[in-house]
This record gives structure tokens, sequence and C-alpha cells, in this order.
């Protein structure tokens, strides 16, 4: 069965990248490039893990202290997060726009919004660059293995 | 004039983008809970190993596999939406490139599927 489809009436105003404005080409140029970048993130964050080792299983304080003690994984986490965040937040406000009709509604959530994306993107960077894998008054073997040495 | 037939509604190209949707927002509000739940590290280790501990469970292997799937789909598909507005090649093949998109999503879960299972429900 073919689909069909309504006689399409032509736009009052066209509408092409160039009188899209700046803020909405920007915000689909962000979408495709920070897209691949997280699938390199997230694909290596789900390799390293859920798949290698002991899967979910290893993940504990412990697992979690021992990376992000490294520079190396608190940056690329802080990157993970806040690409993830604003691609995310990006997409739902794209989601949003088609959805709430009346402008109350659609303004409301996507305050929500704004305010939920601030809030995780800064609640997780100040864990990542605060955080202290060896807590001084914490069970010693519930810390990672470089706590040993402290 | 009767209503023009379309390539789109209907087709595999409108699927593919519920499908994005639909992954997308579940993403996001996975991607809300799980900053929540790791902000706990900088609560205790204890506090971090109990919540942690649930993920641990069958239900939640399950709920992870579907995480995993979605973001595979989500990932493969945005890959083809790229190309077909970059390439008139890949504009020609769209059709084939579903297909691809699911090829791949279905070779990405074979991988991640049994070891992830046997992980969760012991054996490995």
């Amino acid at each position: 069965m073919m689909a069909q489809a309504p006689d399409l009436t032509a736009p009052k105003r066209p509408v092409s990248h160039s009188t899209l404005g700046r803020a909405q080409r920007w915000s689909w140029i962000f979408q495709r490039v920070s897209g691949v970048v997280l699938i390199v993130l997230i694909f290596t964050h789900l390799f390293i893990n859920l798949w290698s080792g002991d899967g979910i299983n290893q993940i504990d304080f412990a697992f979690v202290a021992g990376k992000l003690a490294s520079p190396f994984w608190q940056w690329f986490d802080f990157l993970m997060l806040t690409l993830a965040m604003i691609h995310g937040a990006n997409g739902m406000r794209m989601v949003i726009d088609d959805y709430a009709r009346k402008p109350a509604w659609r303004a409301t959530l996507q305050w929500a919004l704004r305010i939920a994306t601030v809030v995780i993107v800064v609640l997780g960077t100040l864990v990542l660059f605060t955080f202290d894998p060896c807590p001084a008054d914490a069970d010693p073997s519930l810390l990672p293995s470089i706590c040993e040495d402290i | 004039m009767s209503p023009a037939t379309t390539l789109y509604r209907g087709h595999e190209g409108m699927w593919m983008w519920v499908v994005h949707r639909t992954t997308g927002i579940a993403i996001f509000f996975f991607l809300l809970v799980h900053v929540l739940d790791t902000a706990l590290v900088r609560v205790s280790p204890e506090a971090y190993n109990e919540v942690i501990g649930s993920y641990k469970t069958p239900l939640y292997a399950i709920i992870e596999a579907g995480l995993v799937a979605a973001i595979a789909l989500h990932a493969f598909n945005g890959l083809r939406v790229i190309a077909v507005d970059r390439s008139t090649w890949a504009l020609r093949h769209q059709r084939q490139l579903v297909w691809a998109v699911w090829i791949g999503f279905a070779i990405l879960m074979l991988g991640f599927l049994p070891r992830h299972l046997m992980h969760a429900f012991g054996g490995a």
C-alpha cells in the first residue's frame, strides 16, 4: 500500500539554512559534530566499563575511583558529560517545540530542560574534579588499590 | 489533484525518524539518572556501592541491554542521517543504508548481549 501525503502548499517564507538564523545553524552543526565525537566516547566508555574485564559486576567504588584518579579519565568523562548533555538537551528542545503547542506550557518545559541541563552538567563536573578516590574515613576494603600507598 | 505519493511517509525514513526520536528521549532520561547515581561516589563508597549494586540484578541487566541497544541504534542511524545529508550516493542508497544500520546494530548486539547476559546471570 502506498502512503499518501496531503497536498503541499508553498510556505509563506521559504526556510533554508541561510534563513534559519545563526543560532539554529550552529545548533544543527553542533548536533552532527558532537554526535560523531559521542559515538567514539560512549562506545569506548561502554567497552571499558560494560564489556571488558568482569562487565557489569566489576562496577563499584574501587573501579570508578581507580579510573577517576587519572586526569585522562577525568577529562574524558568531562567531555562525554558536557557533549552528551548538550546534545541531548538540544534534541529535547526540538521535541518540546514539536509537541508542546500552548506557549506557556512550552516555555515551562523549555525552562525545566535548561535548568535540569545546567544542574546535571555542573553537578557532574564538580564530582569529577573535586572527587577523592581515597576518602580518609572510608572502609579500606572498598577503596581502589592505589590508596594502599597513601 | 489527487494527493501525491511520498518517498517519506510510511517508508523506511519515517520509521527511522521514530526510532531516532524514541531512542534519543530514552537515552536523555537515562543520562540524567546516570549522572546522579555516579555523583554518589562523592558521598561515600558505601552509598555508591549500594545503589550500583541494584544495577546488578536481572531486571536491570535487561534494562542495560535495552539501553545499549538504544545507543547503538541512535548512533548508527545518526551516521546514516549525516551521510544522506552530505552525499548524493548515500541519498540514492538511503534504503540500503537503513539495512546497513540494522545489520550493524545486529552485529554489535551479537557481540555484546551474550557476554553481558553471562556477566549478569552468572556463568562468566
